[in-house]
């Protein structure tokens, strides 16, 4: 039970599992994250092609999606918190937490089918 | 009537390392989740879309305007990443002394800003190697 509360794989609710993916994720995404401001300030010059080149490589393009996917939930969880600190109408709350998690979910999206068309050439 | 405690009041509460860097941790988090995040999509869809739409896309980002704004990014990033792993040390029950807080704040600061100018100084000798041929 507890190794399962540690990976955030249990029947987790509200507030703890909130809390736990917050870090989870953060785990995750300090290597992903340092790889690809590197990986980026390297490609700073290169052209369309090296890029797409790069990308379709499957190492680069699965730990790319693993960044956007782990990177999106984070911030997800992130702004939520805020929201929910900040925002005090319930109006609002709702809207922005709708927004939030709509937005985020389409950026997650859009990242992994970018990734997706350039990984599988359809260009 | 007696009068009960407040919530420090942000107009009068004196900033401390420890309180400017827990609100810092939020800021830059909001930042990097949106703007950054915006950009890290735009980036990705641009090179699917094809080479004139990486080109437009990489012309903005490299505009002298943007600059700031990408000093901005790498920042908060970094400070954001550095920060993130002192609070994972908090979690773990690790550091709350006052006196190892101040210099793990500390420490968040140097880290920042070395890995900010690491990275701009890499960029700028990748971009002059460029230039030069």
């Amino acid at each position: 039970m507890r190794i399962l509360n540690f990976l955030g794989l249990s029947i987790l609710k509200g507030a703890l599992g909130h809390w736990w993916h917050q870090r989870l994720t953060a785990i995750c995404i300090i290597p992903l994250s340092l790889w690809f401001m590197a990986s980026l300030v390297s490609h700073l010059r290169s052209d369309h092609e090296t890029v797409v080149t790069w990308i379709s490589s499957p190492f680069v393009s699965i730990l790319m999606v693993f960044l956007v996917c782990g990177i999106f939930y984070h911030a997800k969880l992130g702004v939520q918190v805020v929201i929910e600190d900040y925002v005090h109408t319930r109006r609002s709350k709702s809207f922005l937490l709708i927004a939030l998690n709509t937005g985020a979910l389409a950026g997650a999206l859009a990242g992994v089918l970018s990734i997706f068309s350039v990984t599988f050439g359809i260009i | 009537m007696e009068s009960k405690p407040l919530s420090p009041h942000l107009q009068i509460y004196r900033p401390q390392l420890t309180s400017v860097l827990s609100i810092s941790h939020r800021a830059s988090g909001i930042f990097l989740g949106t703007a950054g995040l915006l950009a890290l999509v735009v980036w990705l869809g641009s090179i699917a879309l094809g080479p004139s739409q990486y080109e437009m896309t990489m012309s903005f980002l490299r505009h002298p305007l943007m600059l700031p704004l990408l000093l901005l990014w790498t920042g908060a990033f970094y400070y954001h990443l550095s920060n993130g792993i002192r609070h994972l040390f908090w979690d773990m029950g690790v550091g709350f002394e006052l006196s190892t807080a101040y210099r793990s704040g500390y420490a968040v600061i140097g880290s920042t800003i070395a890995l900010t100018s690491a990275t701009w100084i890499y960029a700028f000798f990748e971009v002059i190697v460029e230039v030069i041929g």
